[in-house]
């Protein structure tokens, strides 16, 4: 067992385990996005950021790739957290926003602007396809090709893969093309539509028969009532 | 393995026919091991001048490896290409000071002349045009690397009459009258005197001259002061393969170092060029090994 510090909380967990896996087992939330039970951490949308250690020695890791040590002092909603958390969301909102994991996301932490120039991936990188191919499906059909800026993923040569049985367990794992987002203001990246009370659909009369992920959705029933 | 693909694909190189047995030597030389995959992918490039699919595919069957991993080693450093490259490759650099000084503009150039865009290669298989990120001369920028041969202070208006030169034969370019080439003034390392003798020029420009030693018997000898040209006068001539001594001829000190040369492993002799950096040369006769370090200089 390994004892350490979370939120001021004296707990301990065992050892090896993930400062995520302890704050979650202990009730603390932590938002993910490229971490799924079953696969290998990977520690690539850096969405679950804590703070660990104290005063000026205080940085900033991704909690789903560190392992707990005896004696951390861990913060998992630090003001520094937060704040690196939504820029995260912002980033993430500028890159790929028909994503409603991505929108959720949004609209969970309190991200209501999106000041990046707007671009519409289909992928975030975030590897989570890679890794269900690989280690539960067994098939190392598709991986990361090219770096930087032209970083994709697909099979070699983007040619029809020997390996492939065509499960589909890279699309269910995906978190920006497996839920599609149809919010209303594409310009302005942030949608909230969903989360929100009054979502922005409320206003529109065009929107009168969009097809919503929200079935029933409360922007609708408000309609119907007025 | 054969695989079956539409005549119509041109993009992809799967359809070509290549001998893998070179792929096979390589392999056997690093036993298939796994770890040496960096290697086996630079030697089989080495001898390919890319790396084909099937010898890809070869390689990631042989090391046990998938050929996904395989791929995405051999898309992610930029020294590797899947596809076949002309016969001269340009390297312009895009480093930020080359990019500052107008690379840029050298860029577009070339790729105007050559009908091509960056990456690519011409139609007849002659040249490949490529960016990379500072090739260490940036003082000397915008910086051109052709074949090996490096030119400096490279204009747009430089760009075609460089593509003549090098369509001509970049190895018999007359360094004599050729201002693009480097010229470096070095002096000793250990007295600050220049090394220049004006008196015999060589290349057309003062040569470089120090005093040696080899195999007992001592002299002089005159090197070229063009980076790139190897063009040396020495009193006796030392014989190909002999381990030369250089000396500073005003304060006799020596000028070999302790480091070792990239291309054979001999030890180097040091010069320090005037205006900041050093440039090292192999002591083995008729080895080109040079090291050319200019980062102290201030741009
Ligand atoms: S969940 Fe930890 S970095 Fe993505
Ligand atoms: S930036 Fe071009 S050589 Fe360094």
């Amino acid at each position: 067992m390994v004892n350490f510090v979370l939120n001021g909380l004296p707990v301990s967990v065992e050892k090896g385990s993930t400062i995520l896996e302890a704050a979650q087992f202990y009730g603390f939330p932590i938002p993910t996005l490229c971490h799924m039970e079953g696969l290998s951490p990977y520690g690539a949308c850096r969405l679950c950021v804590v703070e660990i250690g104290e005063g000026p020695r205080a940085k900033l890791v991704t909690s789903c790739t560190y392992p707990v040590e005896e004696g951390l002092k861990v913060r998992t909603a630090s003001e520094r957290v937060i704040k690196a958390r939504r820029m995260v969301i912002e980033l993430l909102l500028a890159s790929c926003p028909q994503s409603k994991t991505i929108q959720d996301l949004a609209s969970a932490h309190g991200v209501r602007q999106q000041r990046f120039r707007q671009e519409y991936e289909d992928c975030i990188l975030c590897g989570r396809c890679i890794r269900m191919c690989k280690e539960q499906m067994m098939a190392k059909a598709i991986g990361f090709r090219g770096r930087g800026e032209g970083r994709s993923i697909g099979t070699p040569f983007d040619m029809k893969s020997e390996q492939c049985r065509q499960c589909g367990g890279c699309i269910y794992v995906c978190p920006a093309c497996q839920l599609r987002c149809t919010y209303t203001e594409p310009e302005k990246a942030v949608c909230g539509g969903c989360a929100n009370l009054t979502p922005p659909c409320v206003e529109k009369d065009s929107f009168d028969d969009m097809m919503c992920y929200m079935n029933p959705c409360v922007a609708c029933e408000i309609k119907k009532d007025l | 393995m054969v695989l079956n693909v539409e005549p119509s694909c041109k993009t992809c190189t799967c359809h070509e026919e290549v001998d893998l047995s070179h792929v096979e030597k390589i392999l056997a030389k690093y036993n298939n091991d796994r770890a040496e995959l960096l290697s086996i992918l630079e030697e089989v490039q080495a001898d390919y001048g890319y790396l084909p699919q099937n010898a890809l595919r070869m390689v990631a069957e042989r090391t046990g490896s998938s050929m996904v991993d395989v791929f995405g080693v051999a898309t992610f450093y930029r020294a590797f290409n899947l596809k076949p490259r002309g016969k001269h490759c340009i390297s312009v650099c895009m480093g930020t000071a080359c990019h500052v000084k107008g690379a840029p503009n050298v860029v577009k150039e070339f790729e105007r002349q050559l009908g091509i865009s960056v990456g690519e290669t011409t139609p007849d298989n002659e040249f490949t045009l490529e960016t990379v990120n500072c090739l260490g001369a940036s003082a000397l920028g915008p910086i051109v690397m052709v074949d090996g041969h490096y030119f400096s202070h490279v204009t747009p208006a430089k760009v075609k009459w460089l593509l003549s030169m090098v369509r001509a034969g970049l190895d018999k370019v007359d360094v004599k009258t050729d201002s693009r080439i480097i010229h470096l003034d070095v002096l000793c390392p250990h007295c600050n005197q220049s090394l220049m003798d004006s008196v015999h020029p060589i290349d057309g420009c003062p040569s470089i001259h120090t005093t040696i030693t080899f195999n007992g018997v001592s002299g002089h000898a005159r090197l070229s002061s063009l980076y790139g040209s190897y063009s040396i006068q020495s009193e006796p001539d030392a014989p190909v393969g002999t381990t030369v001594d250089f000396f500073c001829p005003s304060c006799n000190k020596k000028l070999t170092t302790t480091s070792r040369c990239p291309e054979c492993g001999e030890l180097m002799a040091l010069m320090r060029v005037s205006g900041g950096g050093v440039v090292q040369i192999c002591t083995q006769r008729g080895c080109k090994g040079h090291i050319l370090d200019l980062s102290e200089i201030d741009i």
